[in-house]
């Protein structure tokens, strides 16, 4: 077990070395990160040359690249191209916190939901909920994530503006005194519970889709048989013998949702403007900020690769037949 | 004679598919008797494991549907009892064993745990350490070496005639009164079939119980059946004991199949396959469903169009669904004219 | 959409007169061959008196897409969706610039035609939504054919020939999925510029193939072991006619599924993109560009947000369906039983 997690973890380097490689060249060719500051008349030629100095950004790429990954991986990243005096890693420090929060909550609810519907679905299938489920996750696909943010958000105003309700907020990450201690947290919660809405929608129509196939391929299997077989309550068959066998791709595929959301909630946290991963790369993309760029898409690709690498540990936890390898 | 332990009477069994509805069953009827073994033979899709299956409330329902019938156990109609009663049932009194122990244990659970589970399922008295000693017992008496240590691992860690042990062991875990063996040794080795085999009579022995025996080999029939039903395209064409089945087999599909077997003690003059395949079971051939093979047929008008009714047509209550059963009387087939193990005794 | 096709081997029913539907499948057999004359959907008598019947694949597949109630009725909704974009400038009450002050801010009404209100400018929304359906209409039909021609080749070339080609393919594939695809996409928008449908829909494209290339690979890496492959082979049959001549046709199904869901995709996310202010821009219409102009007033003119929303739910709804219904048509794995 040990061994394969090891060399899990040594695979991934090689793979977060070629993710560098692929960004910062794609970023690079695709345009002068200087081309919009050089068009500015207030910009004085002394700042460019600076920073192109700062930067090596006149060397060769390949050079470039070099004194890049230095920074990256000696400095946590540097400073951004364009405010100097500042680091990329204190921002980060502050908004991947804010996305963690929002992510697990929407992820660990979406979760629970969304398997509970597809378990259901599968055991009922073709009734009136397995129908009802479905179309609801048909519709959680069809639906573009920001509009659904503005449609809960015109509610929820609306709601407030006739009834003066306040059950949640609709934009920020905290009232201005959101006091402390559990009060602050408390506040938190309903600054975060629309934004999660609005990422567990899809997710939750992910997860109950996935849930019930699963859960209908294993239904059918030789060992649920077996199980209903040998005199098993069907309780037991159903939650014991069919779903720890149909939560293993589930866990797989919720594993790497993760590690996807923590550079895929951008315009849900944008619309609710939360201090988040989202607002801070938009942010870095009006100011084409290339270095701030390149960070955030290295810190994303990293989640990604991190919680691969999870899934797989949590794959061979699950599944003993892939324990001792 | 005795009174029958299980007796199944004009069981229908459909399942609807998109193609149309496959008629699985067609109006079976067969009794079981206490200590015997009953050998059900037929070619894949002849609907001799969906027959048990579907009293036991096995098949998944929809697409399932069990059309009429009785299946009395005991005196209780199975196919009538609440699906409390059944589940009490299976695995307690009635138990089964799949053919393919590779895909029929759970992957994820330790194999102890899977008998114990079954144990502690029928026996409310019986404590954790209670269900694993008599877990060990039973996997001894199986024949799994190192039972203590085996308790402990899971499915893939067991070779396949060592799970199909496990599928034993699991299944006499409560004494049933009757066993039903689905091709237990078809997805095993041919050195591992015949060590299961002797399990399946140690089981046998143990528990006392009736064993239903589901294959499509003749070989295994004549093995270990007193007693064989003989089904084709959903119905039973032919009911007999072992030993006149054998010497004076009365449905052409019967001699069909001895015909195509090959055997060791004589030089092999001709292997007689069945031509074509077995029907579809969505549109059957209209008269006897066997006509299209048959030798016998020839182009017989009463086989195309009239749907031959299982009848007595020998001593002991021998049945045959054939028109023309008597004119396979002394008909040669390979195997008439020689004593097959177990025909002599 | 998570639920992709099983990789790998795509299994149709007894596959007599495969070749009829202009698949095609060199003979292997004479027997084939006077087969794959016979139109398909027709009963084959068997040998030995046994009636078998053998539909082809394509008649199978069409019998059961036409079975699905819900493809079938979301085929007809998008015909009509999409016609509609197609013909904007015919059908719309008003041009899609076209101020009105006087008129400003409406709800939807019949009155005047204004069935989807008016903004704060007097510009009439239903004919904007409709403009905006067409420029959807053009994203989505040159992601989905660059997509799936990127896709296909390097999931077929990887396939075909396997060993250090394929692993090389396939992790450059594993590569670009651990990047995040909507900011992958906005990085590319932000430093090479968008604007126009067409360069929109090209920088969609170069993301949305790997899917698909996993997908075909599977099929080429089953496909190339089955006889008439050898067979052609054997024959001396060039790389190439063997790829698409021979094994593209059977690979055929999950690549059109595949290419269905893209179309659904391809319009979320250039709707994403228009919105947040990196995809299409004025003066060139587009949905999420109109839903983005109605959020400033959202609270007070509900129906600017509402009803570009609506309309992209509803195209991709009826996309998802007809995908649905092609899967269950081409991929018989997945074959449904009845009650």
């Amino acid at each position: 077990m040990v061994t394969y997690i090891v060399r899990r973890f040594l695979y991934s380097i090689p793979v977060l070395f070629a993710a560098s490689v692929l960004i910062f060249f794609s970023v690079t060719v695709a345009g002068d990160p200087l081309a919009t500051l050089k068009q500015n008349p207030l910009a004085s030629k002394q700042t460019i040359h600076n920073i192109e100095k700062r930067n090596h950004l006149n060397d060769p790429i390949t050079t470039q690249y070099a004194y890049w990954l230095k920074e990256a991986v000696t400095n946590k990243f540097g400073s951004p191209l364009l405010q100097p005096g500042t680091k990329i890693w204190d921002d980060l420090k502050r908004v991947i916190p804010h996305t963690l929060q929002l992510v697990v909550l929407a992820e660990v609810l979406a979760l629970l939901v969304g398997i509970s519907i597809g378990v259901y679905s599968a055991i009922r299938q073709y009734s009136i909920f397995d129908y009802a489920a479905t179309t609801f996750s048909f519709l959680g696909f069809a639906m573009p994530v920001f509009w659904l943010a503005l449609m809960l958000q015109i509610l929820f105003t609306n709601i407030f503006i006739k009834w003066h309700v306040r059950i949640f907020y609709t934009s920020g990450l905290s009232s201005q005194n959101p006091g402390g201690g559990i009060h602050f947290w408390i506040d938190r919660l309903q600054h975060l519970a629309i934004p999660a809405m609005t990422l567990m929608l899809l997710s939750i129509a992910q997860y109950s889709r996935f849930m019930r196939a699963s859960m209908l391929e294993v239904v059918n299997s030789d060992y649920v048989r077996t199980a209903r077989a040998k005199g098993l309550p069907e309780r037991k068959v159903t939650l014991k013998h069919a779903l720890r066998n149909a939560l293993i791709p589930v866990v797989t595929v919720s594993a790497l949702n993760f590690g996807a959301l923590i550079g895929g909630a951008v315009i849900t946290e944008s619309i609710f403007q939360l201090d988040g991963m989202g607002p801070y790369f938009l942010g870095a993309l009006f100011n084409q900020d290339a270095y701030v760029v390149m960070a955030w898409l290295m810190v994303t690709a990293t989640a990604v690769v991190a919680f691969n690498l999870i899934a797989d540990v949590l794959y061979g936890y699950i599944d003993p037949r892939i324990r001792y390898d | 004679m005795p009174e029958p332990i299980l007796s199944i009477r004009d069981l229908v069994v459909e399942f609807a598919t998109e193609d149309g509805v496959v008629h699985a069953v067609d109006g079976v009827t067969y009794d079981v008797f206490p200590g015997e073994t009953l050998g059900i033979v037929g070619e894949s899709g002849s609907g001799k494991s969906v027959s048990q299956l579907a009293i036991l409330g096995l098949i998944p329902q929809p697409p399932g549907r069990i059309l009429r019938g009785e299946a009395e156990f005991e005196g209780k109609d199975l196919l009538k009892m609440s699906k409390k009663d059944l589940r009490r049932l299976r695995g307690g009194q009635v138990a089964m064993v799949f053919q393919d122990p590779m895909t029929s244990l759970n992957p994820v659970l330790k194999i102890g745990h899977q008998i114990a589970e079954a144990i502690q399922a029928h026996q409310d008295d019986v404590g954790d350490k209670a269900a694993k000693a008599r877990t060990i017992a039973l996997l001894e008496l199986v024949g799994v070496p190192n039972p203590d240590r085996r308790y402990d691992q899971y499915p893939h860690e067991f070779s396949g005639g060592m799970r199909q042990r496990a599928m034993i062991a699991m299944a006499i875990a409560n004494d049933p009164k009757l066993l039903i063996a689905d091709e237990p040794t078809t997805a095993l080795d041919v050195t591992i079939q015949a060590q299961i085999l002797e399990t399946l009579k140690t089981a046998q022995e143990e528990s006392h119980a009736a064993t239903i025996l589901i294959t499509h080999d003749l070989g295994l029939i004549a093995e270990l059946a007193d007693r064989v039903v003989v089904m084709y395209a959903g119905k039973v064409v032919e009911l007999t004991d072992v030993q006149t089945l054998f010497a004076a087999p009365r449905h052409p599909y019967t001699v069909g199949l001895m015909d195509s077997l090959p055997r060791l003690t004589v030089d092999e003059e001709w292997l007689r396959p069945i031509p074509g395949q077995p029907p579809s079971l969505i549109s059957r051939p209209p008269g006897c469903a066997f006509h299209p093979r048959c030798f016998l047929s020839q182009g017989r008008t009463r086989c195309r169009t009239e749907e031959p009714p299982l009848r007595v047509i020998g001593p002991d209550g021998h049945l045959s669904a054939c028109h023309f059963a008597e004119e396979l009387v002394g008909q040669s087939s390979k195997l008439i004219d020689e004593p097959v193990a177990g025909a002599s005794s | 959409m998570t639920e992709t096709t099983p990789e790998g081997d795509v299994k149709f029913p007894p596959v007599v007169g495969a070749g009829a539907d202009g698949a095609t499948i060199s003979p292997a057999t004479p027997e084939a061959a006077v087969v794959a004359d016979l139109p398909d959907g027709i009963d084959l008598v068997h040998e030995s008196g046994l009636e078998l019947k053998s539909r082809s694949q394509w008649a199978y597949a069409r019998r059961r897409f036409v079975r699905h109630r819900l493809a079938m009725v979301s085929l007809v909704v998008l015909a009509i969706i999409l016609l509609a974009g197609a013909f904007a400038n015919l059908i719309t009450p008003y041009s899609f610039a076209a101020q009105d002050f006087a008129h400003s801010g409406q709800a939807p009404t019949f009155k005047a035609h204004h069935f989807f209100g008016t903004d704060v400018l007097g510009r009439d929304y239903f004919s904007r939504v409709v403009y905006g359906i067409r420029t959807s209409e053009k994203v989505a039909l040159i992601v989905t054919l660059v997509s799936t021609v990127i896709g296909t080749l390097i999931g077929a070339v990887a396939g075909y020939y396997s060993g250090w080609v394929d692993n090389i393919l396939m992790r450059f594939t594993d590569l670009i999925l651990t990047l995040p695809g909507l900011a992958v996409l906005l990085t590319a928008a932000a430093f090479i510029g968008t604007g126009n449908p067409i360069r929109v829909a090209f920088i969609l494209a170069l993301l949305f193939w790997t899917a698909l290339a996993r997908i075909v690979r599977g099929s080429f890496l089953s496909l190339r072991e089955k006889e008439y492959v050898e067979a052609a082979k054997a024959a001396g049959s060039g790389d190439l006619r063997i790829m698409f001549r021979h094994m593209l046709p059977n690979a055929v199904g999950p690549i059109v599924v595949n290419a269905t869901l893209i179309v659904g995709i391809a319009i979320l996310t250039e709707a994403a993109l228009s919105f947040l202010g990196f995809g299409i821009q004025p003066p060139n219409p587009s949905l999420g560009k109109l839903i983005n102009d109605g959020q400033d007033v959202s609270s007070s003119m509900w129906w600017l947000v509402t009803f570009p929303g609506l309309t992209i739910v509803l195209i991709v709804l009826c996309i998802n369906f007809i995908g649905d219904g092609l899967r269950d048509a081409l991929d018989p794995t997945q074959r449904r039983t009845r009650a």
